[in-house]
């Protein structure tokens, strides 16, 4: 299913079968334009409920050294914009609903309208922006409305509540919530803060009368630390960690197989099988 | 002269949620945008607290060596049309530069936050040895990011932080200049903000940053608009700076901004030219985005990329620029022009020549603006020029560039 139903019902269904859904991130473009779009229908195919596909950016503020080499890479290549909407289209065409990710910039600098048409013309179910709050999102919140398409804005551990009322309230498809204090990559172990901070964002979506999901990422790397998030929050997020495999693969071929395996390990820890 | 730099600090820009018109604002991630919104608070209140101003215009004028003089360059100015050339010595201050102004306000509110560390993004060095003095006078854990193009070019800077027992941090991603040590600054500040202050070194950055910075440094002019007053018994007609992220000149600028009379001039690192591409000309040879937080003029390529700045001064060697500039270039306030490398550099040299007076490179783009405005506006001309830092951090940069290494010595 594309554009807006979609990345919540596929939260949905997985609720419905009593597991966390899997969502799963790689950049357009990386480690090829052909490569990204075959890493990610292997991570379709091994399970991910949602695809978020990243817009390489020059200026990766908030990610570690694993993203910033794979869209450095990607950039390298020769990555463009309308690149990145031919892997939407392509990842999209699998039934996975598959979303956005990207620094403000690009969106701004192509219109955030026209942006918004095409993303939704080549079946984008909507943008995650990390970092965009609603407060500087106006022309954001009114193309999404006019193109049907979700919008997901993030939550922090040190957001307050009132924060996260308003960014809830902004949210459609699911909250982000960001798990730790620091950039993508993953880590040891899970923030002890970020159980807490999914039960108070649950508390502010139930004031409010809604039942938006909340997904967990940053930092989460493999099925233990997935069956560890799926036990409190709706949605995993993983980026880093399929990276890692295509980086530190010797080709391309054991590079998706990587990916495949990761796709298997985490499929199996959002369902409690870590 | 009697300084307070905290008295008429506030104005028209930026409204509340701390925008200049269509820039500025606060594109930043969530997680940082608590300490942002203490951050805002708590300078507001700490300029409000008569004890606070007091401890920092104490260490403005006890330590930083404030007020800065005033220095008529008469022979300079006879190669600017005749016109009256009176420089603003901020490379007299402590450090040799005026980062000194910001970063003492900056140590002083990380302090009354209660956070015990700060860091810095640097370009020419200036930025980071002023944070790195700040922070030992303070006794605060510091760390600078640097570009490693920036730590090669500026090595002397580096072992001056290293020396004041700061931690330099070569970045090598991106084009491991200014920006890239902005990029990395962030990352740092995301995850150790409980703790640790950002120090931002320009008018740059997600709101409050460019309004406090431009706070912190409007002393330059309220000091200069006094002393040329004081020298002249009137106004000057005109009041020039470089601009990279543009913190010396919103500095020299604001107090003047009231004053129809004065034009304002701030010129820009246009490398070998802004037709070449290689350049560092965001207002002149930019458009408007999205970077570092701010909306404001960048350069960048049709896709919203980022395209890399060229200038000789690592300084100015950035692609975006303080979100206030790009509003005063939009009301027609200030006027914007490039200074090629090479302008800079033969400015450099005449001032050395004819004041005895070595320049920042740049503050060299402020001077060969100087000279331009002059030839301008003529013999009965006043100008005022903010003479931002001093050029010894340079002098391998012009040693090599007008060849003055002996053969086989120094390299």
């Amino acid at each position: 299913m594309n554009g807006r139903d979609g990345v919540r019902a596929a939260y949905d269904r997985a609720r419905s079968e009593d597991r966390a859904a899997l969502v799963g991130y790689l950049p357009a473009g990386f480690p090829t334009y052909d490569g990204a779009v075959e890493a990610a229908k292997a991570m379709v195919d091994g399970g991910c409920d949602v695809i978020e596909i990243g817009l390489p950016y020059t200026d990766p503020m908030m990610d570690g050294p694993t993203i910033q080499d794979a869209v450095h890479q990607a950039l390298v290549g020769g990555i463009r914009v309308a690149d990145v909407f031919r892997t939407v289209e392509a990842v999209a065409a699998t039934g996975v609903p598959t979303l956005v990710m990207t620094y403000w910039n690009p969106v701004d600098h192509y219109g955030v309208d026209a942006f918004a048409r095409d993303l939704a013309s080549a079946g984008g179910a909507g943008l995650i922006t990390p970092d965009l709050t609603p407060e500087e999102a106006g022309p954001w919140l009114e193309a999404a409305d006019a193109h049907d398409l979700d919008r997901v804005f993030l939550v922090a551990l040190s957001s307050t509540d009132e924060r996260i009322a308003t960014i809830t309230e902004a949210c459609r498809g699911f909250v982000y919530a960001a798990s730790l204090m620091g950039v993508t990559g993953a880590r040891a172990a899970v923030d002890t803060g970020a159980p807490r901070l999914v039960e108070r964002t649950r508390t502010v979506l139930a004031k409010n009368g809604s039942t938006l999901p909340v997904g967990l990422g940053l930092g989460v790397g493999n099925g233990a630390q997935a069956a560890e998030v799926a036990g409190f929050a709706d949605g995993v997020i993983v980026g880093s960690a399929f990276i890692r495999r295509l980086l530190d693969a010797p080709d391309p071929r054991a590079g998706l197989a990587g990916v495949r395996e990761l796709t298997a390990e985490l499929a199996a820890g959002v369902r409690g099988n870590a | 002269m009697t300084i307070d730099a905290a008295r008429g600090a506030s104005a028209a820009v930026p409204d509340s949620s701390g925008h200049y018109g269509l820039y500025g604002g606060r594109f930043a991630p969530e997680a940082l945008m608590a300490a942002l919104d203490e951050l805002e608070t708590e300078f507001a209140s700490a300029m409000r607290d008569p004890a606070f101003t007091a401890e920092l215009n104490d260490l403005l004028a006890g330590y930083a060596g404030r007020p800065s003089l005033l220095t008529e360059a008469r022979r300079f100015g006879e190669h600017a049309g005749g016109a009256r050339i009176l420089l603003k010595r901020e490379d007299l201050n402590h450090t040799g530069s005026h980062k000194i102004n910001n970063v003492l306000g900056q140590a002083l509110l990380t302090r009354r936050m209660g956070k015990r560390r700060v860091i810095a993004e640097t370009g020419a060095g200036q930025h980071g040895v002023a944070t790195a003095t700040a922070a030992a006078l303070l006794g605060l854990e510091c760390t600078v990011f640097m570009g490693e193009v920036d730590t090669e070019r500026q090595a002397l800077n580096v072992a001056r932080m290293r020396m004041l027992g700061a931690e330099v941090v070569p970045v090598r991603t991106g084009s491991r200049t200014l920006k890239d040590a902005c990029n990395e600054a962030f990352r740092d500040w995301v995850a150790t903000v409980d703790h640790t202050h950002y120090c931002v070194g320009s008018t740059m950055g997600p709101h409050p940053f460019p309004m406090m910075v431009r706070d912190l440094q409007r002393v330059i002019g309220v000091e200069a608009r006094a002393q040329v007053l004081e020298l002249t018994g009137r106004l000057p007609d005109a009041v020039v700076a470089c601009v990279g992220g543009g913190s010396n000149s919103m500095g020299a600028f604001h107090a003047f901004i009231p004053d129809e009379t004065v034009a304002l001039y701030g010129f820009e690192a246009a490398g070998d030219g802004v037709e070449t591409g290689r350049h560092a000309a965001t207002i002149s040879g930019g458009s408007v985005g999205v970077i570092h937080g701010m909306r404001t003029y960048l350069l960048q390529d049709e896709d919203g990329q980022t395209i890399e700045s060229h200038s000789i001064s690592a300084g100015l060697d950035y692609p975006g620029v303080g979100p206030e500039h790009s509003w005063l270039h939009d009301s027609g306030r200030a006027a914007y022009r490039p200074i090629t490398d090479a302008e800079a550099m033969a400015a450099f040299s005449l001032l050395c020549r004819t004041e005895g007076i070595i320049p920042a490179i740049e503050s060299a783009h402020a001077l060969a603006g100087a000279i331009k405005v002059g030839e301008e506006l003529g013999p009965d001309a006043t100008i005022v020029v903010c003479l931002s830092g001093r050029g010894d951090k340079d002098m391998h940069t012009a040693a090599d560039y007008f060849g003055l290494m002996p053969e086989g010595g120094a390299e």
